[in-house]
């Protein structure tokens, strides 16, 4: 006979298989709330609890093994409408591949219910030992008994802050223990301990539940956390990120006929992925074309900071820098990293902290106690220098530029003006 | 949008276009979990999408995007290798579902974590080859900023139109490079049009009249959906192989190869009388056009192919290929992986070969070898 869940009563399971009874109790818990099967979205997993769907006239998903919890979330996420419930149905082999989706659905307290449908092993692929066969359960990878405990999958959860969670066994009307999963604002788990007549009778003889649950040392029962529903919440937003970034007008000259390819690099923390910026945009206030990008190791911090610059009088294709038209070096850590292209250097010009030896190269070598700035100014002293003696590009549009788009961080742009005499 | 206007210049890179481009083009949903060089669209989808959710890892990442456009809405996400690796299975189930949302990939140098730091170009036939029964994916390939902005609205409405996973493939020197850039060239993008199922007939959820079935979201009680990534009938009911269910698989796989017509992406820069030709994709197409243009400076006759549309491959490709006598492919891998994609494991003669690895191919390195 049907319902108005299930189009159907012969569930598509072995004869006295737990599963039949979790989808009729929890259908009829459904029905008793008052939901319509079309507010149901129901997220099956693989397994044989998860072939349901077909009986189902909810909405249904079918998905992958272990990953119902988080496709459940998504839906979850993505329903507005708090009156639809997503239930997801899923065995102990899912719940073991897929904890970690479980957790995160708890430590969210997301609306959504999973019935673990806990049968004490992997039904479909044959009844082998799952993470959640208590000890000495017996399976076809382990006939002599589980020799480890199950995870205590209430206990998990309950800690990861699940809303609701039971563990129920399953026999005679649990469906009242449905409508408390069901009825949870937020997010609810409810285990239900069943058996699977085609390999846990078997293997199991003469083993009642009852007694396989208290052997276990698990309880029955009902764990909650007084906790509000998932809310999404929206953080700062930007309705059109392009408006963030500021245009970029020519109003200076440059006398680049070629290409140029410069590499500036120092120490990290001394500004020198801010200097290649404000580089990079002078150039572009003098109508050049520009790439730049900025290297340095996988810990930020220390170490070298690295930018290569490109800068064209056209339009720019390629931007790899092997051996660079200019190296300026402001640190020891910016030298050692670039000591082997600046040995590479014919000809270009090397721009270097007198504090630093000069490596072998075959760039003029121009030096200045750019850190005598002190160390968080070298870059920026380093970059007025190069236009100042290079003429490339006018050092007013590199003070104009600090002046619009970098006020705020108080760069000392009146010393370098007069260290260097300009 | 602004006037196109010569005078908007700025300094941009590619991730914050791919980005802002996806959202005016309809995504609504970024689901991130970190991994450079993918990093700063991660940082940009949160500042701009309605909903970022940052996930505890890459499955949960698909299986939230998957959730979330069976409620209707329009996913995104941005990764590299080791992610996407694990994100495989999932893609598989989207497609199977028939999914729209969009993956950016941004390759880096492997195998494995390799050098996170450093691009690649050697994912490639892990996209043609990720889908189980061979089945196309779509992949679209960025060669430019220009691509940054047309391709990712081509990829969201292809993902939508289509109903189905598409893959944007980038790579670290594409997102992560500031560049001078003319905004003002930028076309207006409008969000892409969703059409849901409306009729009071019973709703099969892959019951095609063409080959892309009507697409319903959960929200609504009207109809009943199914959505199944096993095999299937229309109704979205699980079959083991009836005729109907092995039917709606070949579907999947025609609707992707017939979408080729509508995304066909590519640039060929023919000149005449040429008897060489350069082709590259993604961050070597500048290499070749920077190498293309001093041949011709030289006064050395040379055609450039760029393809965009890698998954499913245009024909295009190959005819273009046979007008002429000697093709060079350069691309940052040392297998050569377009060539592989084109014409199986044993390339023609008359098909050069110029690798990257661990760094980015030079124009002087193509030139080099179009004149042996
Ligand atoms: C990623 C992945 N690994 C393995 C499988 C094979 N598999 C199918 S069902 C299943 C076990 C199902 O056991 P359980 O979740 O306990 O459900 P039951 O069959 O007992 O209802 C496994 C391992 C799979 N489908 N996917
Ligand atoms: S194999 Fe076990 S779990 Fe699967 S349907 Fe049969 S009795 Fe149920």
């Amino acid at each position: 006979m049907s319902t108005q869940f299930l189009n159907t009563s012969s569930l598509p399971y072995c004869k006295g298989c737990g599963h039949d009874m979790i989808a009729k109790h929890s259908t009829k818990a459904m029905e008793s709330l008052g939901l319509s099967a079309l507010d149901v979205v129901m997220i099956t997993d693989i397994g044989c609890h998860g072939i349901i769907d077909k009986c189902l006239n909810t909405h249904t998903v079918h998905g992958l093994h272990g990953r119902s919890p988080a496709l459940g979330a998504g839906i979850s996420f993505g329903i507005e409408n708090p009156d639809k419930k997503v239930v997801v149905f899923i065995g102990d082999g899912g719940a073991t591949i897929g904890l970690q989706h479980i957790m995160e659905a708890a430590r969210l307290n997301l609306n959504m219910t999973i019935v673990l449908h806990n049968n004490m092993l992997y039904g479909m692929t044959g009844g082998q030992t799952s993470g959640l066969t208590p000890k000495g359960f017996a399976t076809t990878t382990s006939y002599d008994g589980n020799p480890l405990s199950g995870y205590d999958i209430c206990a998990l959860a309950h800690t990861a802050g699940a809303a609701h969670v039971s563990r129920v066994l399953g026999v005679g009307d649990i469906s009242e223990k449905f409508v408390n999963a069901f009825k949870t604002d937020g997010f609810s788990l409810i285990e239900v301990i069943e058996i699977c007549p085609s390999y846990g009778v078997k293997l199991n003889p003469k083993r009642k539940l009852t007694e396989i649950v208290e052997s276990s040392g698990r309880e029955i029962g009902e764990w909650t956390n007084q906790r509000p529903a998932y809310k999404f919440t929206q953080t700062q937003k930007t309705n059109d990120l392009l408006s963030k970034v500021s245009t970029i007008k020519a109003d200076f000259k440059h006398n680049l006929k070629e290409p140029l390819s410069v590499v500036l690099s120092g120490s990290a923390g001394e500004g020198v992925q801010l200097a290649a910026a404000m580089l990079s945009k002078a150039a572009m206030r003098s109508g050049l074309d520009v790439t730049q990008k900025g290297s340095y190791p996988v810990t930020v911090g220390v170490g070298f900071s690295t930018a290569e610059l490109n800068l064209s009088p056209e339009k720019i294709n390629f931007h790899g820098i092997n051996i660079p038209d200019v190296a300026i070096i402001t640190s020891t850590d910016g030298l050692n990293h670039n000591k082997k292209r600046i040995g590479h250097m014919q000809k270009g010009v090397l721009y270097i902290d007198s504090s630093l030896e000069v490596p072998d190269t075959g760039a003029e070598v121009i030096k200045y106690d750019f850190r005598s700035l002190g160390a968080k100014n070298a870059a920026l002293a380093s970059i007025v220098l190069f236009a100042v003696k290079s003429q490339i590009i006018n050092h007013e549009s590199i003070f104009k530029t600090i002046e619009e788009e970098a006020a705020g961080k108080k760069l000392p742009v009146d010393k370098i003006k007069k260290t260097l005499g300009i | 949008m602004q006037e196109k206007n010569k005078e908007q210049q700025v300094l941009i890179d590619g991730s914050r276009l791919i980005i802002e481009s996806m959202a005016r083009a309809g995504a609504d949903a970024f689901i991130g979990y970190p991994i450079t060089p993918a990093n700063l669209l991660y940082a940009y989808g949160s500042q701009r999408m309605s909903i970022m959710l940052p996930a505890p890892d890459e499955i949960t990442t698909l299986q939230w995007m998957s959730g979330l456009a069976v409620t209707g809405k329009i996913p995104i996400t941005a990764t590299s290798f080791p992610g996407f690796a694990l994100m495989v299975e999932t893609i598989n189930m989207a497609y199977m579902m028939e999914l729209p949302m969009v993956i950016i990939l941004v390759q880096r140098l492997g195998p494995a974590t390799g050098t996170a730091t450093c691009g690649a170009q050697g994912d490639l036939l892990l996209l043609k080859g990720m889908m189980s029964g061979g089945h196309p994916l779509p992949v679209l390939a960025t060669s430019n900023f220009e691509d940054c902005w047309k391709l990712s609205e081509k990829a969201v409405n292809m993902a939508v139109e289509l109903r189905t996973p598409v893959v944007l493939l980038t790579s670290k020197e594409e997102v992560m490079t500031q560049k001078s850039f003319n905004m003002g060239l930028l076309d207006d993008i409008k969000p892409v049009e969703r059409k849901f199922y409306n009729k009071d007939c019973d709703y099969k959820p892959y019951g095609a009249e063409g080959l892309v079935p009507d697409f319903l979201p959960v929200t609504q009680n009207k109809h009943q959906v199914r959505i199944n990534a096993s095999t299937h009938d229309q109704r979205g009911i699980l079959q083991h192989s009836s005729d109907e269910a092995l039917n709606n698989t070949r579907r999947l796989e025609n609707k992707v190869n017939e979408s080729v017509k509508d995304y066909n992406y590519y640039e060929h820069d023919h000149q005449e009388g040429a008897q060489d030709l350069v082709i590259s994709y993604g961050i070597s197409s500048a290499a070749a056009i920077d190498a293309v243009d001093r041949m011709r400076k030289q006064g050395r006759k040379i055609s450039l192919l760029i393809p965009k549309t890698l998954i499913p491959t245009p024909v295009e490709y190959k005819k273009i290929i046979k007008k002429y006598s000697k093709t060079v492919i350069a691309e940052e891998n040392i297998n050569n992986q377009l060539g592989q994609l084109l014409f199986g494991v044993e390339r023609p003669e008359n098909i050069r070969f110029v690798e990257g690895l661990g760094k980015m191919i030079t124009p002087e390195e193509i030139l080099k070898e179009v004149e042996k």
